[in-house]
């Protein structure tokens, strides 16, 4: 089955690189960086840290260049998703695609494009280190469910989960993959942009009480919009957020929110707190709280223009 | 010709050194600091004003409120983290001194008041200018002074007051009650002061249209439920004060942000704070106030 991994930054590269290693399995990976497409054509994509990793598989700049695909795995920042997918839609006409980004609303984005979406949420993490070379650094799982407008067999996701765990990213197919992925949205938008506007790792974040009552309010709210969404959360983001808390797991980690504004780059607050202000507000749930964070991450990146 | 009157300005940041230069101009001035480095300057250079001036003064500068001799009038004009031990430094000293506290927020009054039976008048100012270094001020912006009575004075006494500072240059106003201008200062204040801190915007267009726009509203509208509750009927509409102030054509930079972007500590306890702490008071909720007094003092917090 021929795959295209769509945006092979970090989290694009894990899925690549791996996908590669499995003989039945043909890996493609459209990315809009020329020295990180060259470098994976010359020498190929090779990961290091949880685990050391190199993927035979071709790269390119230009959708024009890809074959007709069994499956996409959408990967850019939430705010390439349209451009991205635009781009490559022609590869997908008989195809399913999936997204392993970060926040809600990417499904939607993509299905204005393909008509067989596949709902995700991934934990695994890590960062270019070169053009070609990615740290692997955090492993974890991997949740794919058909996207309920316009649904992927679930054949086809299991298929594609089947592949994904065969190769060592360990990947569950369900029939309804909202729970994990509202999970992590609601840990992510009570957490990194809190981490990102006061300059403080999650653990600090956690310790200070007047601060994490505030991440906890956060967590009230976007519950409240998955509750009228009738959205099951697997499990309560509270817990996960305590345990990355620990100094064994994650205290001194650095959101990645807030590294995007330590270099000025443009953050995915808008699929993140702006998700759940949009959802909610389908739904007429206030959620006066997630849009101030909301406001005040998107008038940090509109200082840098001044 | 009548003596001239005695003036002690305790704190010579930019709002106290403002005063002093321009008071030194029609009072015999004596300023209180609180580094001796600072004293040594001022005695020895004078103070010099830019800006909207452009003059120098004479005036006697010390660390030791003895040394200052008596005075007619004590404007306190430290930063409000400042004020305690200030305050306390003034106990039994400038008998016969009208005091006058000139710090944003709510709640400066009472911290004097706590150290000595001074006659005392309430002040809030609208200028502002650039400290350069310990003995020159940039007067900016010419915005007045406003003062009131607050504990054994009269709205004469706030009107002898303002109209010597206006015989100065500054531009001063009386009223018989401040709380309607001061409450509508200190929601102004906190709103604009939290916002630019954690976004390191210049209160520019931004904050009176679009997303942030909103949330200025939403801010303005939990600080008007605090005035109501607290029986304070506004002088302005702060969201009209906001709106107003981003049209003036150039962006200020709010105090709080150029503290936040120096990693100093910021005056968030004193404004935003005694907001937060008016609503316990009156039983009303202000969950964005709240969240804004959080997350500035969380990235205090950040600096070590």
């Amino acid at each position: 089955m021929k795959v295209c991994v769509v945006g092979c930054g970090a989290v694009g590269s894990l899925f690549a690189a791996n996908l590669a290693q499995l003989e039945d399995v043909e890996v493609w990976a459209y990315d809009a960086s020329e020295p990180h497409v060259d470098a994976i054509n010359a020498n190929g994509l090779r990961l290091s840290g949880a685990g050391e990793v190199l993927g035979r598989l071709r790269a390119t700049t230009d959708a024009a260049q890809l074959p007709a695909c069994d499956f996409g795995i959408v990967a850019t920042k939430a705010m390439h998703t349209e451009a991205a997918i635009a781009a490559t839609a022609h590869a997908f006409v008989n195809g399913c695609v999936a997204t392993v980004q970060n926040g809600i609303g990417n499904e939607e984005v993509i299905a204005e494009h393909v008509e067989q979406v596949i709902r995700g949420t991934t934990f695994p993490a890590g960062k270019i280190l070169e053009p070609g070379h990615v740290q692997w650094d955090v492993k974890g799982d991997t949740t794919f469910g058909p996207f309920e407008p316009r649904p992927a067999p679930l054949t086809e996701v299991e298929r594609l989960a089947d592949a994904c765990t065969r190769a060592g990213m360990p990947t569950h197919a369900v029939p309804d993959a909202r729970g994990p992925q509202w999970r992590k949205v609601i840990f992510n938008a009570s957490t990194n942009p809190i981490g990102a506007l006061t300059g403080l790792t999650h653990g600090r974040v956690c310790e200070r009480p007047d601060l994490r009552a505030l991440v906890s309010a956060l967590v009230d709210e976007g519950k409240a919009v998955a509750a009228a969404e009738r959205i099951e959360l697997d499990a309560d983001p509270e817990q996960l957020i305590d345990h990355a808390a620990r100094p064994e797991v994650a205290y001194g980690h650095k959101a990645s929110m807030l590294q995007d504004l330590e270099a000025r780059r443009t953050t995915e607050i808008d699929y993140l707190n702006g998700g759940i202000v949009r959802f909610g507000r389908e739904h007429g749930v206030p959620t006066p709280l997630n849009q101030a964070i909301w406001a005040l991450v998107k008038g940090v990146e509109a200082s840098w223009t001044k | 010709m009548a003596e001239a009157v005695k003036v002690v300005v305790a704190g010579a940041g930019t709002i106290g050194s403002l005063f002093a230069g321009y008071l030194a101009r029609v009072a015999d001035v004596g300023v209180l600091t609180r580094r001796d480095e600072h004293a040594r300057a001022l005695n020895e250079r004078g103070l010099r004003v830019s800006g909207r001036g452009d003059f120098t003064v004479e005036l006697r500068a010390s660390t030791d409120p003895v040394e200052l001799g008596d005075a007619d009038l004590v404007i306190v004009a430290c930063k409000g983290g400042d004020l305690e031990p200030l305050a306390a430094s003034l106990r039994g000293r400038f008998s016969g001194a009208t005091v006058m506290t000139a710090q944003n927020g709510l709640g400066a009054e009472e911290i004097v008041a706590a150290h000595g039976d001074w006659p005392l008048l309430s002040s809030v100012t609208f200028m502002s200018g650039t400290r350069h270094d310990d003995a020159h001020v940039q007067y900016v912006l010419d915005t007045a002074t406003w003062i009131g009575p607050y504990r054994g004075t009269t709205a004469a006494d706030a009107e002898r007051v303002a109209e010597l500072i206006r015989s100065s240059g500054l531009k001063a106003e009386a009223f018989d009650d401040l709380r309607p201008a001061q409450w509508s200062k200190l929601i102004f204040n906190a709103t604009v002061n939290s916002v630019a801190a954690l976004t390191g915007l210049p209160h520019d267009s931004h904050f009176a249209e679009g997303m942030l726009g909103e949330l200025v509203h939403g801010l303005v509208e939990e600080g008007k439920a605090v005035a109501a509750a607290a029986g304070v009927t506004l002088r302005e509409d702060p969201w009209e004060m906001n709106v107003h102030a981003t049209r003036r054509g150039h962006a200020h930079y709010p105090s709080m942000l150029e503290d936040v972007s120096a990693h100093r500590p910021t005056e968030i306890d004193l404004i935003s704070g005694s907001l937060v702490r008016e609503a316990q008071r009156h039983g009303v909720d202000v969950p964005l106030h709240t969240a804004m007094v959080t997350l500035v003092k969380a990235k205090e917090a950040s600096y070590s």
